[in-house]
């Protein structure tokens, strides 16, 4: 880029913004009108004629010694006037024919490169705005790469080098505001800002270090706090100063996005200089006041960012929120409403900043007002991405954290509508991680809003998540580093070596022979025996009527729970006893209520239903149907009614599959996500009895997987069709298309699993149509859930459908799914629906793929 | 190892041969020989060295009860076995191989013990005189003086029937399991006089067999309740509980190494490493 031709001319005027004493500025006018030449005036053009003309090393070594004078340091240095005059008006000139002169043939006219050395002098020690100015000039005015563009260029490293930028923008702190000319300081700050990209235009591939902007801008970091300094100690001296050239370099840094870089280096430094020192904090706060309001966001940001915490951000800002509008305006709205990417530590640090002051405290009450309104609006619960949903969140419950009971009683009302809309909604998602936000949140916040009421207190599985927000919520002490919050460590390390002697198993017994009344106790560590309850056996029954008469009738709680639990085996090793009552066992099952606490309950009667269903296929899926769509079920039965299905249909379609594997009850890739968690209980008793118990031997007792038809082939009609008929009528109690859109979802899902298990069955076809239809008609539902159900049902349906059949009998359906698939895939606000989406489109791509090779010939 | 005529009863072959117990039924010795009771009124002994399995003798039994026999080993050739007799509360010694029956011990006639369902041979390093522990019907523990064939001492330790019990002769200590929810652990003092020391509560009732690992740091029972639960032996701290069979299980056995199998109705017999031996 080449500078404006505006501004040349202008900042060749030279007088008008010398940076001079004020005294100069007043004599000013005088010289501009004397006719008479001064002697400076005379001095510099003889130079400049003979610097032109003269092949002569040692004359023009005389010559550039003599202009030296002006620029004082000599052994023989020119009047103060002169100096100042020749500083004022003649720099730039001479400056401008030194470039001009530049070759190897003049620097070559004295020996040992002494005449370059003078020659770089000027540069380096006159005034610094004027040689830098000229030299990025003559930089971009010369076409390289050549021998003068590699010296210049050289040379502007020097200059940085030998910390000239901060005499730059010390020049320009040093002018009084009204004498500051706005152009030309426009002009320094672009080339000062622009240099890295100046520079990589310039030189291409010959660029120096130096002038890479991971290098260049901490330097300017470096250089700009040399300026405050400076700053400050003459301030101390009296004299007045303005920091805004600084903060508006600042400011164009952060612009260019190199907050890291510059803030980096300046941050730290300034945290240090600010600590204990009133004059610099004041520097600092007018430095940043002074940013203009286009690059106030990004050198917040960017400071929110890089402050290790709260106190430090507000030694640095002051109460620049109060001051700014604009800085209000980031900090109270943008970073908290429009942006979600910064870190937990960076919201603390941010919202910790508005509690310190008590007059920034109002704003954070307004703050905590908006977001619960924003946390409760129902809209944005459903079309926010869940990562912001935790952001809000997270903001929340640090705003709680730091207000006192007063502050919130004051806006009670108005929060805790919020908080209840908030909670309804959450609780009303299909999407755990929603549903568990709404009660931490709840949790948290209405225990600080409405303390005297009772507690809310919510079942939810502890994760990473709300551990952390739970954290969040518990005031932190007064310390600079946020690290201090976070699960406590210390509980672990006190296990740690207990854990250790159990695991590295079993401790030394000393050889036999020694005392064994000298043997310590805790020589042996006992083994885990939480697993020790009582038996309760002699009540179990013997037969599958038995079990649905004492689960129908008996008021014995023990037999019950008996019966319940030799149900599965009792089904599985008798399956002609189970035909003959399997359709009235579904159905006391399914209407089966857990009476008594029962470990396990909900697995032990989905394992059965599920046995049941295996032995029985026909009938039992039939009735199971039926009855989803049936009234007087509650939203549970109707889930647990398609859990089942899903799981038996997996079953039935294993290849090979044992009669006893069905105790495991491992879900496959497309079940449902909440039917894992009921049967875990065995998977860790097995785990533990694995662990505890050596085997000798595996072999002999393992027969390979015999092979056998697929199950399901002839009565995956029963389990499908049934279900995908009547979604769309709503009874008085079950609407599935209004308000119980999560078994919409969950059906949604069954009907994939289904689809995807009716692999290679003859009715794989038909399914696969109907399934598309359903799609097709729910492909804009608002629930993501449900559109994650439908993402996959798609999936299925490419998988389980062969490809040709697909194309000859489904070539509309697919070309409708592809167009909306790639917009789920672009624009669903839901990461995991994106995700699908794309998994379908690979699998649409793949298909043809397949098909390709065979049209040809 | 071999199974018992119920399923899970089994012995444990020592690791050299030299003296082969069994448990569930009895150890045999001296020519490589196991011996095995079965419920047909008559204890075999079994070769099995050898990867052989042929019965070389048996002996006829008198009785059809619970009890099971306990071995004796008196020297090379010679070993001494104690089954229940032939009244039902009588208790015989034979000499082995010899099967010539040494004595037949019966308790006094109002003491009414019932039948005896464990008994217990062991004899001391000082003492020649062979002693028999005996677990009876109606929950006590007595002990016999075989050559006097008196009982030298008779406590109640239970009050249901004494299903297993163990001695260890070092520490003059043995415990026994019942048919109730708990073990007694007794001491033998120098008049030969038992005395109860302890009861330690269970969880559920039931223990079927109680042995003292060799090097009596540990003790194993085998419950009622399908579970095998290790004690500390010194202090009876519970250890640890071991859920793997399905149904009862009817004895547990330590090897020389320490290793610890048990057996059970389930058809399973399952094999335990717990605080190995260094």
């Amino acid at each position: 880029m080449r500078p404006s031709p505006r501004l040349g001319p202008m900042w060749r005027l030279g007088p008008m913004w010398m940076p001079t004493a004020p005294c100069a500025f007043t004599s000013f006018p005088l010289n501009r009108m004397d006719p008479v030449p001064s002697s400076v005036r005379l001095t510099v053009r003889e130079a400049v004629h003979t610097l032109s003309s003269s092949e002569d090393g040692g004359c023009i070594f005389s010559t550039l010694g003599s202009l030296k004078r002006y620029l004082g340091g000599t052994e023989n240095p020119a009047l103060p006037g002169e100096q100042e005059e020749f500083a004022r008006v003649h720099f730039s000139a001479v400056l401008r024919c030194l470039v001009s002169k530049l070759n190897p043939d003049w620097l070559g006219l004295l020996p040992n490169g002494q005449l370059e050395e003078l020659w770089a002098s000027f540069f380096l020690e006159g005034p610094a705005d004027q040689a830098f100015l000229v030299l990025m000039e003559a930089l971009e005015d010369t076409p390289g790469p050549s021998f003068r563009l590699m010296k210049m260029a050289r040379l502007l490293a020097r200059f940085l080098k030998a910390g000239r930028m901060a005499a730059v923008m010390e020049g320009q702190c040093r002018q009084q505001a009204e004498l500051a000319f706005p152009l030309l300081q426009e002009a320094l700050l672009i080339k000062v800002v622009g240099l890295p990209d100046r520079l990589g235009n310039c030189l291409q591939h010959e660029n120096l270090a130096e002038f890479f902007p991971q290098n260049y801008f901490p330097l300017l970091g470096e250089e700009a706090v040399r300026v405050l300094q400076a700053v400050v100690d003459s301030l101390r001296g009296g004299l007045d100063c303005s920091v805004s050239f600084v903060s508006q370099v600042v400011g164009k840094a952060c612009v260019y996005g190199r907050q890291k870089e510059i803030l980096g280096v300046l941050v730290p430094r300034l945290t240090a200089l600010t600590q204990g020192s009133c004059l610099w904090q004041r520097v600092c706060w007018r430095l940043v006041e002074c940013v203009p309001d286009r690059a106030m966001e990004a050198v917040l940001t960017g400071l929110v960012e890089t402050a290790p915490g709260p106190q430090v951000l507000a030694r640095l800002l002051g109460n620049l929120v109060l001051k700014s509008k604009k800085a209000r305006f980031v900090m109270t709205q943008k970073l908290l409403f429009l942006q979600y990417r910064y870190t937990t530590p960076v919201l603390q640090s941010l919202l910790g900043y508005l509690a310190m002051d008590s007059q920034r405290r109002p704003l954070l009450v307004q703050a905590l007002k908006e977001l619960m309104e924003t946390w409760g609006s129902s809209s944005a619960i459903r079309h926010a991405p869940l990562a912001q949903q935790c952001y809000v969140s997270k903001a929340v419950l640090i705003c709680l954290a730091h207000l006192g009971d007063a502050e919130l009683q004051d806006s009670r009302d108005e929060l805790l509508a919020s908080l209840m809309a908030g909670v309804k909604c959450r609780l009303d998602s299909s999407l755990p991680a929603v549903r568990r936000l709404g009660m931490v949140v709840a949790e948290v916040a209405s225990a600080r809003i409405h303390p005297e009421g009772p507690p809310l207190k919510f079942q939810y599985e502890e994760d990473e998540l709300s551990c952390e927000m739970l954290a969040l919520a518990t005031p932190q002490p007064a310390a600079d580093s946020p690290s201090e919050a976070g699960p406590p460590v210390a509980p672990v390390a006190a296990e740690a070596p207990d854990k250790q002697t159990v695991e590295g198993g079993v401790p030394q017994v000393r050889p036999q022979g020694s005392d064994s009344e000298l043997d310590s106790d805790d020589e042996f560590v006992p083994y885990d025996m939480s697993g020790d309850q009582e038996l309760k056996s002699g009540k179990v029954p013997m037969y599958v009527r038995d079990c649905v008469e004492a689960l129908t009738t008996s008021e014995d709680w023990e037999r019950w729970e008996a019966a319940l639990r030799a149900l599965e085996g009792l089904v599985v090793r008798s399956p002609a006893a189970t035909r003959e009552v399997s359709v009235e066992l579904a159905q006391v099952l399914l209407h089966l209520e857990e009476k008594t606490s029962v470990a396990g309950f909900e697995g032990l009667r989905q394992r059965a239903l599920v046995a049941v269903t295996i032995t029985d296929p026909a009938r039992v899926a039939e009735y199971l149907t039926s009855q989803f769509y049936a009234i007087n079920y509650s939203l549970r039965q109707r889930m647990d009614i398609l859990d089942v299905l899903a799981l038996a249909a997996q079953e039935l379609s294993r290849p090979g599959r044992f009669r006893r594997t069905s105790q495991c009850g491992s879900p496959g890739p497309t079940c449902p996500p909440s039917c894992t968690v009921a049967p875990t209980w065995r998977a860790v008793v097995d785990e533990r009895i694995r662990r505890k118990t050596r085997r000798f031997s595996k072999g002999s007792s393992r027969q390979g997987p015999a092979g056998s038809p697929n199950e399901f082939n002839s009565v995956a009609g029963y389990f499908f069709f049934p279900l995908i008929q009547g979604f769309d009528r709503p009874l008085v109690t079950f609407d599935l298309l209004g308000d119980d859109q999560l078994v919409l979802g969950r059906l949604a899902h069954t009907l994939g699993a289904l689809m995807y298990l009716a692999v290679n069955t003859t009715v794989a076809v038909s399914m696969g149509k109907a399934l598309l239809e359903f799609v097709w008609a729910l492909r804009f539902h608002g629930d993501t859930y449900v559109r994650r159900g439908l993402l996959s049902a798609v999936s299925s349906v490419l998988l389980s459908v062969p490809a040709e059949r697909l194309l000859e009998d489904l070539p509309d359906e697919l070309l409708e799914a592809r167009s909306w698939l790639a917009d789920v895939a672009e624009k669903d606000p839901d990461e995991d629906c994106r995700m699908l989406a794309v998994k379908a489109l690979l699998l649409l791509e793949k298909l043809k793929d397949k098909l390709l090779p065979l049209s040809p010939p | 190892m071999e199974e018992g005529s119920r399923p899970g009863l089994l012995g444990i072959p020592h690791p050299q041969m030299e003296r082969s117990s069994t448990l569930g039924c009895l150890g045999a010795q001296a020519a490589l020989v196991p011996v095995h009771q079965g419920r047909d009124l008559k204890l075999c002994l079994w070769d099995l060295a050898e990867g052989r399995n042929a019965v070389v003798d048996s002996v006829g039994l008198e009785s059809v009860g619970f009890c099971r026999g306990s071995i004796l080993a008196r020297g090379q050739q010679r070993w001494m076995l104690a089954v229940p007799g032939g009244g039902s509360d009588e208790i015989q010694i034979l000499e082995m191989p010899s099967k010539t029956s040494v004595c037949t011990l019966k308790p006094e006639a109002d003491a009414k013990p019932g039948m005896p369902m464990c008994l217990e041979l062991w004899q001391t390093d000082s003492s020649p005189r062979p002693c028999l522990l005996a677990g009876y019907e109606d929950g006590s523990v007595a002990l016999w003086d075989v050559s006097e064939r008196k009982v030298c001492s008779r406590i109640a330790c239970h009050t249901e029937p004494v299903m297993g019990l163990d001695f260890d002769s070092q520490k003059a200590r043995g415990v026994s399991g019942s048919a109730e929810k708990a073990l007694a652990v007794w001491s033998l003092d120098e008049q030969q006089a038992l005395q109860v020391r302890g009861k330690h509560e269970l969880t559920n009732p039931g223990i079927s067999d109680v042995k003292i690992r060799p090097d009596r740091k540990i003790l194993a029972t085998a419950g009622w309740d399908h579970r095998v639960r290790v004690f500390h032996w010194r202090t009876m701290k519970p250890l640890a509980v071991l859920a793997f069979h399905s149904a009862v299980v009817h004895c547990v056995a330590f090897a020389a190494d320490g290793l610890l199998a048990a057996g059970s109705r389930d058809h399973r017999i399952s094999i335990w490493s717990l605080y190995p031996r260094s």
